[in-house]
């Protein structure tokens, strides 16, 4: 007889029940459990038999749930349910998200023997934060207000442009919004290849501007720098600015859309202003999308190194650019695993602090 | 002379409205210029004159054929897993109430809070030193499947929110079995919602390259190749493919806008035979 018949017959055997029973909390415990094992796995906690016993309570772990389901009878199905769906999304991200993760952090605390070998060991060698922040430090400070200003600019382009779509776009709204998605379905790299030829020194912008003779002014206020754009500060942030646009765009234009106009018109029935409207009625509920579109701007924004590349000269490298060198060219995986660590414990605590002031309860 | 003000402010925000949409379209007429330039040398970056040669052999550099073809195989199956996984995910988070639910929520949303490099190297750094898979094919997939999850997921649990869970009961009480509940009723209605995931996750695959750089290996994708083409030639047939697949998606959105019925007008009977 099988323990499902026993189970549909008399209630089954008292352990079999109360696992029936307590099904939500077997599936629950067996993700986190097998999402442990995977982190270990990966990040290398374990290594050898130690391993091989690791993969045996793994395997265990998930045959057991499915084991529950099969043979629990639907109550226990259904509290599995969720559990199950979540199961092989979850376990994804354990082994590909959390444990490169834990690996990252483990290699940013290790030595290699020399620069050519490919053997490193975990030493806790806080060393290699000391060189990621003597040696890097102006590469950080870049990124981060590069981004800031970047992100800053996007608010100021974005924010009219979104405004102008969902209050006077009328019936061409979709259109008008496709409009704006379009330049990003060329690929991002061709488009900041585009600027570089559109920002050289033979480019349109360039001779437009000494034409007008605005050159002098742009320098004096260290947008240009000896009549050049290109290799400045300001086209790495026009790039960034450019290319992440949509990221705010399009969270601003989402809250704006939401906005119920009769609230306007109530404001201006009371005899508001419309400079007085719009800073009482619709900045406020359109402050969601702002600070939506603050996040996923500035976060590319500060790992970018693209824009630093193609646009930027020697003086402008950000932090992405040290970490790609470091870890793709020099092989240093330690220092550059240390400089992606404090990059993202530092926008981690930003965003942190960042939500504790303007957080927001509609986020995702 | 309020009025008067405030026409004027209106009329300010449409110019900064007007200048935004051609920043945004500047670089992209750029690109479609120049894939009718004839260059002289091998960076297509000055213009010297027109020629149509670029169009009629839009396939004439091979390698970056092969390179677009692999993007579209990469993002073809990341995109597959990624959806299956995602909106599997999403129907756990929104359907149900369960123990734990509000953590896996924080969870889903902490990739989305680290750059690119970050998840790039750090995933480089689980595939170094080991025996089981080479960087190539598989790991660039693995890598976006890793971060075309929670995209997904986020996006068809934001679909489905207002969903109403009821019907699902409705049709059980009609004698329908769970299954044939599932897909007569739930996978339909969620389906506008992993449709739209699933673009989304393409469009992401498509175009990545940080993450993608750090896990490639000797396998060129599409970014990937330009990136290292970029130091020693930029040939117009990169424009030419830009400026394609810009018409093409150009074209799709104009079908969705324009060729759609409207809501709520009645649909054409449909004839019978």
């Amino acid at each position: 007889m099988t323990v499902a018949a026993e189970v549909r017959s008399d209630g089954g055997a008292p352990r079999v029940r109360r696992a029936v029973s307590a099904a939500d909390r077997v599936g629950l415990g067996a993700i986190l459990l097998s999402s442990v094992c995977l982190v270990a796995l990966g990040g290398r906690w374990v290594t050898g038999p130690w391993a091989s016993v690791v993969v045996v309570v793994l395997l265990l772990t998930i045959g057991g749930t499915l084991g529950l389901a099969a043979l629990g009878g639907p109550q226990a199905r259904k509290l599995l349910a969720p559990y199950g769906l979540l199961k092989p999304g979850m376990l994804w991200l354990a082994l590909f998200f959390l444990a490169p993760v834990w690996s990252l952090l483990r290699i940013s605390l290790s030595t290699k023997e020399s620069r050519f070998s490919v053997q490193y060991d975990f030493t806790w060698a806080f060393e290699n934060y000391r060189t990621a922040f003597t040696d890097f430090g102006g590469q950080f400070q870049r990124a981060f207000l590069y981004a800031a200003i970047a992100t800053v600019l996007t608010i100021l382009i974005g924010y009219p442009v979104a405004y102008v779509i969902a209050f006077r776009g009328g019936r061409y709204k979709s259109a008008l919004l496709g409009l704006v998605v379009v330049p990003f379905f060329t690929s991002y790299l061709i488009r900041t290849i585009a600027w570089t030829s559109i920002l050289s020194d033979q480019g349109v912008v360039v001779s437009a501007l000494r034409t007008v003779g605005l050159v002098p002014l742009l320098e004096l206020l260290n947008v240009m720098d000896n009549g050049r754009l290109l290799n400045t500060p300001s086209a790495v942030i026009g790039g960034l600015t450019y290319n992440f646009l949509p990221f705010m765009l399009l969270p601003i234009y989402v809250s704006l859309e939401k906005i119920d106009h009769s609230l306007v018109s109530a404001a201006n029935d009371l005899y508001s202003t419309a400079a007085g409207a719009f800073r009482k009625v619709v900045l406020p509920l359109s402050a969601p999308g702002v600070f939506a579109g603050t996040l996923l701007t500035f976060i590319p924004a500060a790992g970018d190194f693209i824009n630093a590349q193609f646009l930027g000269g020697p003086n402008t490298t950000m932090i992405g650019n040290s970490i790609q060198d470091q870890f793709l060219r020099q092989n240093n995986y330690p220092v550059a695993s240390a400089m992606a660590a404090v990059l993202m414990v530092g926008i981690a605590s930003m965003v942190l602090l960042y939500t504790r002031f303007f957080g927001t309860e509609d986020l995702a | 002379m309020i009025r008067s003000r405030t026409k004027v402010g209106r009329q300010l925000v449409n110019l900064v409205a007007v200048f935004g949409l051609i920043y945004l379209f500047t670089p992209i007429a750029f690109i479609v210029a120049f894939s009718f330039n004839e260059p002289k040398g091998k960076f297509n970056i000055i213009w010297q004159r027109f020629t149509l040669d670029n169009w009629l052999n839009p396939f004439a550099k091979p390698q970056l054929t092969e390179a677009f073809l692999v993007s579209l195989r990469i993002a073809g199956i990341s995109t597959l897993v990624a959806t299956a996984l995602g909106s599997m995910i999403a129907l756990a988070l929104s359907r149900y109430s369960f123990k734990g639910s509000s953590g896996f929520n924080l969870f889903l949303v902490l990739p989305l809070t680290a750059p690119e490099i970050v998840l790039g190297s750090s995933l480089a750094t689980l595939f170094l030193n080991q025996t089981f898979i080479n960087f190539g094919f598989v790991t660039i997939i693995i890598a976006h499947v890793m971060f075309q999850v929670s995209f997904v997921a986020l996006t068809v649990r934001a679909r489905i929110r207002g969903f109403d869970w009821t019907l699902e009961q409705a049709a059980q009480d009609l004698g329908a079995t769970p299954f044939r509940t599932f897909w007569r009723v739930t996978f339909p209605l969620v389906l506008p919602g992993i449709m739209a995931a699933a673009l989304l996750a393409f469009a992401l695959s498509i175009d990545d390259f940080i993450i993608t750089f750090f896990n490639s290996g000797p396998v060129q994708s599409f970014p990937i190749y330009i990136y290292g083409a970029s130091r020693v030639e930029i040939s117009p047939q990169i424009n030419v493919l830009a400026s394609m697949v810009l018409f093409l998606s150009i074209a799709v959105l104009a079908i969705g806008t324009f060729g759609r019925r409207p809501a709520g007008a009645p649909r054409k009977p449909r004839r019978r035979r």
